[in-house]
């Protein structure tokens, strides 16, 4: 088995996988490996497929995601007395990021004909505001 | 029925458009239901008055009113003193307000903007029925989503007069349930609609309208596990696609958002466990979104250990999560109310006063049948086409329905979220049926085809098709004719009557009406200072605040259960131990009802075993149920009564003077079909009588002062009736030195 993982890694990576038939369960070794190629795999493939547009969303969102990290990091730290300051401030992190994930998923090229036949990326540009809109009333009422 | 039009724009009927006659009958459809959902529900104001019913509305009445004579804000910060007594509540933050302010809004409306000044009492008696018009438009686009409008329409008229949810919407039935089904319903449609699209303004739709049901009632829970179920089945069965992702992620950021404003819910959402489920499948949700990104972009091989690795890292971290958060006590357990639906003994045993409601308990078997006549055994068959043609949306059908219908066995006041379900599955179902039976158009164009080439002779007129057609629809208008009937029967009979007001029939046939509960609460509201304190048992709370306008201890919101064990204390001890509570809580009267006079079966004595339960959840040593019942177990309260239950104030209040109107002869109990012995009439030492109502449905005690001079209230008693009775016990008076404790 040993032996095998150390021919198919490389050559999964193209998608073919010629070799491995082996019905036994793989060990430990080869699923990490075959992890670790998918995650390369994907990476790669998301740097290549993306557009200027798609990266001001994942910049956004990676921002968002820091920010969220920070707040829930000073939770940790110093408490959370006011509960509902928080709980504003995270949830507009994480309902901000849906919503730019949402928005993502329907403008991307592959899926927007795919999946949402019915909305035009202006369409969808113009739910995200008005979801996002009503997000951030909320948020600032809750926050008080 | 819509397919040949759409091929056809110039298919035309007396010269008019099709799709217009189409819109047409829609319309005059739409308001004959309306029509139909709002007058079914009048039996009651037409028959009586136009009053609020039940116990709960009093209450919601009373909110709405302080609404419209106060401001909003007053009305959010509303701590009510009169409620509760030594407690109060903080009303704006145990309450939904939803159901307060539509009715606010609508009297603003009315009154500003169209001029029309109308009683507040009006708009809270009459908002159910309206309501129950827009429920039937929602059930409508909810169905058009599963199949087409003609079930929509089928949906919407079953939905518009069925009498599960009658009986919760008749007009004076100013409930939370009034508007929250049709809030309901409103969600679901919304959601579906999104979940179709993965549209994120419908999402953000159906994230607005589960705020508004959030903030109108506490079944929004059902919401917030249904939906994340759908979307967990989905997953399931293999069928994420990134619509799912937007319209459910949409929902639940905004929606929990959305239901942390109500003050009641609060944190909730995030601390209790009913609604975990909508997180972990929000959770779950963002994993299957990156596992699908990755599956895209990877082959399947390769992405079969990825997946396994992910399940279990996800699976064990989840569970461990949730455990370990309950166990250190971050999310709160399962509420008492909630879990008595799983566990259906947990009430019984460790909370009566779950148990102790009427409907709490299970659904027997004819009440399907009475509720909704037949789409009972349409509903199961309307699920089961909804197998055979499995869309995303059919599933929720099939899961709404399985869900609701466990819920709805094991507790009947449940039966009012199945109904919308039973009428959406059962209109499928018969406009299935009308598909393929009412379409005699293929019997005839096929006809019409066959016919020139053969002989010139139109013997071959399908008759035996048409026949058969004919006889099987025929049979569904008379079920559905009888459906009407039925569901009118059903309102009038069962479901119309105002508790507040008692009919009964005179010998003659017209009617009686017994209206002692108004009579005792306006003689309580006139004749009593206003700030005068009732004690009565809860089911009477809200009605004492709305009508008498009287401060009370503990009414229907039953949040504190020691202090409802402490009237239910009051009302079962023995008279020193009662004035002692009576005393310590400032009560002025005491407000029982009894219908041992009149046969009103729902009287104190016939709580009052529950009342001795509570008492004894907190009072173990003093109240003990076993001492209420005769040496052989009965429950009795003729001259086999026990001593505990002869000497509990209960029972003395109720009997007071009872064989008095016999004559000297045994009272006759009517309800209980008991004696009341009439040489051994309880002595009351502590209240006196101040109002009885003609009925004797209503008493009312006048709790007594301390004695002027220190003497304990029975000795008071007793030696005044020694004046009363002459001078028997005088004349052989002892003289003997009292054996008295040494004065400190």
């Amino acid at each position: 088995m040993a032996k095998n993982t150390n021919v198919t890694t490389p050559a999964a990576t193209n998608g073919a996988s010629p070799i491995k038939k082996s019905t036994g369960r793989p060990s430990i070794a080869t699923t990490i490996n075959e992890l670790k190629s998918t995650i390369d795999t994907t990476l790669s493939n998301y740097f290549d497929s993306l557009t200027p547009k798609l990266k001001l969303i994942d910049i956004f969102l990676t921002f968002l995601v820091l920010l969220g990290v920070i707040n829930f990091v000073y939770v940790l730290l110093i408490g959370n007395f006011p509960f509902n300051a928080f709980l504003g401030s995270f949830i507009s992190c994480v309902g901000q990021f849906v919503l730019l994930v949402s928005l993502r998923l329907q403008i991307n090229e592959d899926n927007g004909q795919k999946f949402f036949k019915d909305i035009s990326p202006e369409r969808a540009f113009g739910d995200f505001i008005f979801a996002s809109l009503i997000l951030h009333f909320i948020v600032i009422h809750f926050i008080n | 029925m819509s397919k040949p039009t759409t091929s056809k724009p110039q298919l035309k009927v007396l010269g008019i458009d099709v799709e217009s006659i189409r819109v047409l009958l829609k319309v005059i459809i739409f308001i004959s239901i309306a029509g139909a959902a709002i007058s079914s529900r009048l039996f009651s104001v037409i028959r009586f008055e136009s009053i609020i019913h039940e116990f709960d509305p009093w209450f919601n009445f009373r909110a709405t009113k302080y609404l419209v004579t106060h401001s909003f804000y007053e009305f959010l910060n509303w701590f009510d003193d009169r409620t509760w007594y030594p407690l109060g509540r903080v009303t704006g933050g145990t309450l939904y307000p939803g159901l307060m302010v539509t009715s606010g809004a609508i009297w603003h409306f009315l009154k500003n903007w169209l001029s029309l000044p109308v009683d507040i009492r009006n708009i809270c008696v009459l908002l159910a029925p309206v309501f129950s018009g827009l429920t039937a438009i929602c059930t409508y686009f909810l169905t058009k989503e599963m199949k087409d409008s003609s079930a929509g329409l089928l949906a919407a008229i079953f939905m518009g007069i069925a009498p599960g949810y009658i009986s919760r919407s008749v007009a004076g039935s100013y409930d939370n349930e009034a508007i929250a089904i049709t809030l309901l319903m409103a969600t679901f449609y919304f959601w579906i609609k999104s979940m179709k699209l993965g549209s994120v303004f419908y999402a953000t739709l159906t994230a607005l309208f589960y705020f508004y049901m959030v903030s109108a009632w506490g079944g929004y829970v059902f919401i917030t596990n249904l939906i994340p179920l759908h979307v967990f089945v989905l997953i399931f069965m293999g069928r994420y696609n990134p619509k799912l992702y937007t319209a459910y992620t949409t929902w639940y950021a905004l929606g929990t958002l959305a239901s942390m404003q109500i003050p009641f819910v609060g944190f909730l959402p995030i601390r209790s466990n009913d609604h975990m489920a909508a997180l972990g499948v929000f959770g779950l949700l963002q994993l299957v979104a990156l596992g699908d990104y990755v599956k895209s972009k990877v082959p399947s091989k390769q992405f079969k250990s990825f997946l396994v690795v992910s399940i279990v890292l996800v699976v064990a971290l989840g569970i461990a999560g949730l455990v370990g958060l309950t166990a250190m006590g971050w999310i709160a357990p399962w509420t008492g109310r909630f879990y008595s639906l799983w566990d259906t003994n947990y009430a019984k045993i460790h909370i009566p006063i779950i148990a102790s409601v009427s409907e709490h308990q299970p659904t027997a078997w004819p009440a399907f049948f009475f509720d909704t006549s037949m789409l009972i055994w349409l509903f199961p068959a309307g699920v089961y086409l909804c197998f055979q043609e499995l869309k995303n949306e059919h599933v929720f059908i099939i899961i709404y329905s399985v869900l609701c219908s466990y819920f709805a066995g094991v507790m009947v006041r449940l039966m009012l979220t199945l109904t919308p379900v039973i009428c959406v599955a059962a209109a499928i179902a018969l406009s299935k049926l009308f598909d393929v039976y009412l379409d005699v158009v293929d019997l005839f164009t096929e006809d019409a085809s066959a016919r020139p080439s053969k002989s010139k002779k139109s013997k071959r007129f399908p008759i035996a098709a048409l026949a058969s057609k004919a006889l099987v629809l025929l049979s569904f208008t008379f079920y559905l004719f009888y459906f009407v009937l039925h569901c009118t029967w059903v309102t009038s009979n069962a479901y119309s009557s105002p508790s507040v007001v008692l009919a009964s029939r005179n010998p003659d046939g017209s009617q009686h009406i017994i209206d002692d509960y108004r009579e005792a609460y306006y003689w309580l509201r006139m004749n009593t200072p206003e700030d005068a304190k009732v004690m009565a048992w809860w089911d009477y709370g809200y009605q004492i605040g709305g009508m008498a306008d009287r401060t009370t201890l503990v009414d229907n919101n039953t949040w504190n259960n020691t202090h409802i064990a402490t009237v239910g204390k009051a009302m079962s001890s023995p008279e020193e131990v009662s004035y002692e509570i009576l005393k310590q809580h400032d009560v002025d009267y005491i407000l029982v009802i009894f219908g041992g006079l009149l046969g009103y079966s729902g009287d104190d004595i016939n709580k009052f075993l529950w009342m001795v339960r509570i008492a004894e959840g907190i009072w173990p040593e003093e109240i003990k149920e076993r001492d209420f019942f005769t040496e052989r177990g009965e429950y009795k309260m003729d001259k086999d009564a026990s001593p505990t239950m002869r000497n509990s104030l209960m029972y003395k209040m109720s009997y007071y003077r009872f064989t008095e109107l016999f004559g000297g002869r045994d009272g006759v109990d009517r309800v209980r079909n008991q004696q009341i012995p009439a040489n051994d009439p309880p002595q009351l030492n502590i209240v006196e009588e101040a109002f009885t109502s003609e009925n004797w449905i209503v008493r009312i005690y006048k709790v007594k002062d301390l004695d002027n001079v220190g003497r304990s209230l029975n000795q008071a008693t007793a030696f005044e009736e020694s004046f009363v009775k002459g001078s028997a016990s005088k004349r052989n008076r002892a003289i003997k030195r009292p054996r008295l404790e040494v004065r400190e």
